[in-house]
């Protein structure tokens, strides 16, 4: 049997002392933080796939057709009766210009890691490392004005034409991914353990025989998730690549011929459609298209990173 | 060919492949800072932008950029912080941490343009902000959070874990350890984080189009009442920052001189971008002398 005092005794040893009392507010402000990116994260998937996909469920787009036809002209309609929302041209531009840029950026990208890091790690510390970080922040628009100013008007020299398209976007893009694959290819190079290098030298082989059998052989994984995420930002670029791309939602039959992709529509449609329109369904269908590529390059840098660790 | 033959040659390529590359970064920061610089005075710095005439600034973008700049990051400061304290000093590593990792990489990984569309759809159309600073900032909010969760969680790490021992040693709580012993420590870093990510945040335009806005209506800058419409402070108007302005009259080209002011746009955007890099790496160092007596 408890006396009075004796139970005014206990609330007071039960009661949580002021620091503890701090530790659980603390505790639970950062964890509502926390909480909050991942209800933004969920917000914005949900948002956009519940307005990407009404285009199939109210407007009753065939999703084979809206994924392959190739006449992108939501306001008329075809013979049928159905508007014309075929988002091939602009997926098509899309991968078209991610997958060229990619290429030609990866031997640069890769070859001057290389060089910063095995050849001249003085001049690369000295020189490359500061002037690729410096360009990671350069905002895409420059590189967007630059393209319109510099490489439009040189395309429109060489091959003819307006100068606005693939190729332009493309060198565009190129320029503007190579910092970030640059220094992403550095730090896997980094990550090889310093006694590969030496055994292989002292197997007799030659700095480049090193280079190339074992130092990248080694870097692989690093390496090629150092592209793909190179990828995942030129696809999902969007102002720079509207700048000099041309604009016409036509099949690219040229590189050098006007064209889109789907984030130069996007930036210049959404804003002349009305609401819930099929025009402006249509769009957001295209941005679900965009979300989830940017879900896939997620998933393949995940696929690399877990088959690297593995070796 | 032998292999020293094969060896000299891959490596002479190898330098050829680097000095092309450096030469590329060059000559671009030489074209912007060249073209643009001449641009520069304190007349196009403080004018308004004119849409028909030649001979407009880009005083209002300017304001606005920075503006919108402290409001997202005084909005995403906390909750970064927050986050990222959580993170590092609570969660266990367990498939919850996990899935909360990748949303955070998932968001990180998103084209800002989805995010823009994101902040239109929710800011400005469903709860009425319209194209706002608001609408904005939330907007550059959602972009700059993985990152700068990412950059403070980071610079927590390279605090040892002997600190952390030492404040619970002492009888303290886990969130007094943190917000008396780790964080103090890791001020400098984190510091450097923020004006690193503030430089991206400055540029960043494709989330604004849509969130806050093309248009960039007169100030008057006697006028600090944030509740009237031509305050600068007023956080209700459309705000097109400067990155935005060089977009905008760059595809709707009905300026006369467009050019020139993208040039000069262009150029300050890179000089604050560089200042903001050079501050980042400058007061680091300062801090950390400062705070750690080393």
């Amino acid at each position: 049997m408890k006396t009075k005092t004796t139970q005014q005794l206990e609330q007071q040893l039960k009661r949580h002392s002021k620091a503890a009392k701090l530790e659980i507010w603390g505790r639970t402000v950062s964890l509502t933080a926390l909480l909050l990116i991942v209800a933004v994260v969920v917000a914005i998937i949900g948002f956009v796939a519940s307005k990407g996909i009404a285009t199939f469920t109210s407007n009753h787009v065939n999703l084979w057709d809206f994924l392959t036809g190739k006449s992108w002209n939501p306001n008329i309609t075809d013979a049928n009766g159905k508007p014309e929302v075929g988002a091939l041209p602009m997926i098509v531009g899309s991968f078209l210009i991610t997958i060229l840029s990619a290429i030609v950026a990866t031997p640069f990208a890769i070859g001057t890691a290389v060089f910063m890091n095995e050849i001249s790690p003085n001049k690369g510390a000295k020189i490359l490392q500061p002037v690729t970080e410096l360009l990671v922040g350069i905002p895409s628009v420059v590189y967007g004005f630059i393209g319109l100013s510099v490489v439009v008007p040189t395309t429109r020299a060489i091959f003819g034409g307006s100068g606005f398209g693939i190729l332009s976007g493309t060198c565009v893009l190129f320029v503007m991914i190579l910092p970030t694959v640059t220094s992403m290819s550095a730090d896997a190079l980094k990550s090889v353990p310093r006694y590969y290098r030496e055994a292989s030298l002292a197997l007799g082989a030659t700095q480049w025989q090193t280079i190339y059998k074992v130092v990248l052989r080694a870097a692989t994984p690093g390496l090629m998730t150092a592209v793909v995420f190179g990828m995942a930002r030129a696809f999902g670029e969007a102002l720079a690549v509207q700048m000099v791309i041309g604009n016409a939602a036509l099949m690219p039959n040229s590189l050098v011929s006007p064209s889109s992709t789907l984030t130069s529509v996007l930036t210049t449609g959404i804003g002349n459609t009305v609401m819930g329109s099929l025009q402006n369904n249509a769009l957001w269908s295209l941005a679900l298209v965009l979300l989830l590529m940017s879900l896939v390059f997620n998933l393949i840098i995940r696929l690399i990173g877990r088959k690297g660790r593995l070796q | 060919m032998n292999s020293k033959r094969q060896n000299k040659i891959a490596i002479g390529a190898l330098y050829g492949i680097a000095g092309l590359v450096v030469l590329i970064l060059l000559a671009l920061l030489g074209y912007i800072l060249a073209s643009g610089v001449p641009q520069l005075s304190w007349h196009f710095l403080t004018a308004p932008a004119k849409a028909f005439l030649k001979g407009g600034g880009v005083g209002v973008q300017l304001f606005n950029s920075f503006y919108l700049l402290i409001l997202a990051m005084a909005i995403s400061f906390p909750i970064a912080l927050g986050a990222a304290i959580y993170l590092y000093e609570y969660a266990r590593d367990n498939w919850v941490t996990t899935t909360i990792r990748t949303a955070i990489e998932i968001l990180s990984s998103l084209p800002s343009v989805v995010v823009g569309l994101f902040g239109f759809l929710f800011f400005v159309v469903k709860l009425r902000l319209g194209f706002s600073i608001l609408s904005g900032a939330f907007a550059l909010t959602f972009f700059n959070l993985p990152l700068l969760t990412r950059s403070i969680e980071d610079s927590l790490r390279t605090i040892n874990l002997e600190q952390r021992e030492g404040g619970l040693a002492l009888g303290l709580s886990r969130w007094e350890t943190v917000t008396r012993v780790i964080l103090p420590a890791a001020v400098p870093s984190i510091l450097t984080g923020v004006i690193l990510s503030a430089g991206r945040v400055f540029g960043e335009a494709a989330a604004l189009i849509y969130t806050a806005g093309q248009s960039a209506p007169a100030l008057n800058f006697a006028d600090w009442n944030p509740f009237n419409i031509s305050s600068p402070l007023n956080p209700m108007r459309p705000a097109e920052t400067l990155a935005v302005h060089i977009w905008k009259i760059n595809s709707e080209g009905i300026m006369p001189d467009a050019k020139a002011i993208s040039s000069g746009s262009s150029a300050v955007l890179i000089i604050a971008i560089l200042l903001f890099n050079f501050t980042a790496r400058y007061v680091g160092k300062r801090l950390y002398k400062r705070l750690t007596s080393a």
